[in-house]
């Protein structure tokens, strides 16, 4: 029992924090709870304070519409918070895209896909020229251009309102990211992981690498979604500072030899592996 | 060994074509989806193009609205997706006075002032769409006596009023037949859930799409108001050249006149 709490801790919590969220997103809907409703793209927190997603306000400035303070203050705060805590947090910890792109790569594990297409055919740029697109097409025909088409929008409402032919979205993902390209859509494609992770650049919690106690068995790697931030694994000891990082904290519990942890930014760039346990 | 440049151009073209490619058929699907005119909007929203680049897409107005008249848009349903809507004949709305889901929208996409006289919330003031009677098939109209949609309009007598007339068929009854008078319907579509007959024959559709528009030059001469338009209408004199010839003689020339060249 502890060894599974050991192994798969931040995994609970966050898939504690995913499903909780959608509860009470849920709740608010048909139950009238006021703690949150609405939906990501922007809701109310306790009747009383706006959240929106800046990345929906950004195109929405783009198509030309009138911004309303509420809007603006809501998209601030989460712009705020996300940029404090580590862009990405948003990803692994939020977003409900997340659960059907983490099981296509959990079974790719399983079935030893890894093993067989070692390199993959596409560069994780391609989410930066998304978001380009995005803010480009919103311009250019006046609507918020991703909002239209956003899987996370889409699955994210068909659990708060209904489902429709959403389905086929999540399908086309889940088998997009289990046959066609290991980790395709969130670290790949979806503009908003890209947004997050230019904005969360500076965020303050970062995971932590000690090379001197790595034995170098690459099972961080393994698991990572973005394993291009582990460069520095067994050799220098620094913190992961790529915005890319969804500080999902997969590394840190499959790591058996104590060699990354979750820590404070280091503001001064100074070397110090003690205080970071 | 091939060039580190030769490599970064490349790599340069793959991105734009792959962008040309994703920017065409993202475009092409938001333009097929924007091109769809006969959606619903819930009262006080924005004309249908800054209504589509304002709203986000919340749904806080489908929460608030206590009849689940408001819907958001699905895959399949083939309307921009997650904007709200509704279809009267399943469920209309009910014009309820305090608006519960116009204020709770965060970008403006509702807008209050649309929907209010003198700073205070005034639903009577809702464009959702107008209402349009079927005069074919609306059985009122063959001199069956049937007012369901007139009973159930909220703006009795001014939205939707009867009009008397004999019917020459009988001679000794009257039809009664429902007239919407577009100044005052909201759209709501009251009428369109309670009409009787199989398929609705009163139906509420976007104002835009069926409301005409004149030229200028048309005036109510016995309007007071519209004749005042008179006062600062200025002369435009054209300047198109009429042929000096008879008309006889175009019956003379040969079939060549009657031929564009």
């Amino acid at each position: 029992m502890t060894n599974i709490w050991a192994n798969y801790r931040f995994l609970i919590l966050r898939r504690f924090t995913q499903i909780s969220l959608m509860i009470l997103y849920v709740g608010g809907n048909y139950w009238g709870w006021n703690f949150i409703q609405g939906n990501l793209s922007s809701s109310m927190l306790f009747n009383f304070v706006p959240l929106s997603d800046p990345f929906a306000a950004l195109q929405m400035f783009a198509a030309g519409a009138v911004m309303t303070t509420n809007l603006l203050v809501g998209a601030l705060i989460i712009t705020i918070f996300y940029m404090l805590l580590g862009g990405r947090t948003f990803c692994s910890w939020v977003c409900p895209v997340n659960l059907i792109t983490d099981a296509a790569n959990f079974l790719r594990r399983k079935l030893g896909f890894n093993q067989i297409q070692k390199k993959q055919p596409a560069s994780r740029s391609i989410r930066y020229w998304m978001i380009g697109l995005s803010v480009v097409l919103s311009y250019i025909l006046g609507v918020t251009a991703f909002e239209f088409i956003s899987p996370i929008s889409i699955t994210h409402r068909a659990i708060i309102f209904g489902l429709g032919m959403g389905w086929t979205a999540m399908l086309v993902i889940f088998l997009f990211d289990l046959f066609i390209l290991k980790n395709g859509w969130c670290g790949h494609i979806c503009p908003l992981g890209g947004f997050y992770g230019t904005i969360g650049k500076v965020g303050l919690i970062r995971v932590d690498h000690d090379a001197d106690n790595c034995t170098n068995c690459m099972k961080c790697k393994e698991v990572c979604p973005e394993s291009q931030v582990l460069f520095m694994v067994n050799k220098t000891s620094e913190q992961v500072l790529d915005g890319a990082c969804t500080n999902c904290g997969r590394c840190i519990e499959v790591c058996d030899d104590d060699a990354l942890n979750f820590s404070i930014r280091k503001l001064a760039k100074e070397k110090n592996n003690e205080n970071n346990k | 060994m091939v060039s580190e440049r030769r490599k970064f151009i490349l790599g340069m073209a793959r991105s734009a074509g792959l962008v040309a490619l994703g920017g065409l058929v993202w475009s092409a699907y938001v333009d097929e989806v924007k091109a769809n005119k006969l959606i619903l909007r819930p009262p006080g929203a924005l004309n249908e193009d800054d209504f589509l680049s304002t709203c986000i897409k919340c749904g806080m107005c489908a929460e608030a609205c206590p009849f689940d008249t408001l819907l958001l848009a699905k895959p399949g349903d083939n309307k921009p997706l997650g904007t709200p809507y509704f279809t009267p004949r399943e469920v209309p709305c009910y014009m309820c006075e305090d608006i519960p889901c116009v204020p709770v929208c965060p970008t403006g996409a509702l807008d209050k002032d649309l929907v209010s006289t003198d700073g205070k919330l005034d639903i009577n003031k809702a464009d959702m769409g107008v209402a349009v009677v079927d005069t074919k098939n609306c059985i009122a109209f063959w001199g069956i006596q049937c007012d369901a949609c007139y009973r159930a309009c909220p703006l009795l007598d001014k939205a939707l009023y009867l009009e008397y007339e004999k019917n020459e068929r009988t001679g000794k009854h009257a039809f009664l037949k429902p007239i919407v008078d577009s100044d005052y319907c909201t759209g709501c579509g009251l009428c369109e859930h309670a009409c009787v007959t199989k398929k609705a024959t009163i139906t509420v559709v976007p104002r835009d799409v069926v409301i005409g528009k004149l030229d200028d030059h048309y005036i109510k001469g016995w309007d007071k108001a519209d004749e005042q338009r008179l006062q600062n209408a200025t002369a435009e004199t054209t300047t198109t050249e009429r042929s000096k010839r008879d008309a006889v003689d175009f019956l003379n020339d040969d079939i060549g006149g009657l031929l564009d060249d």
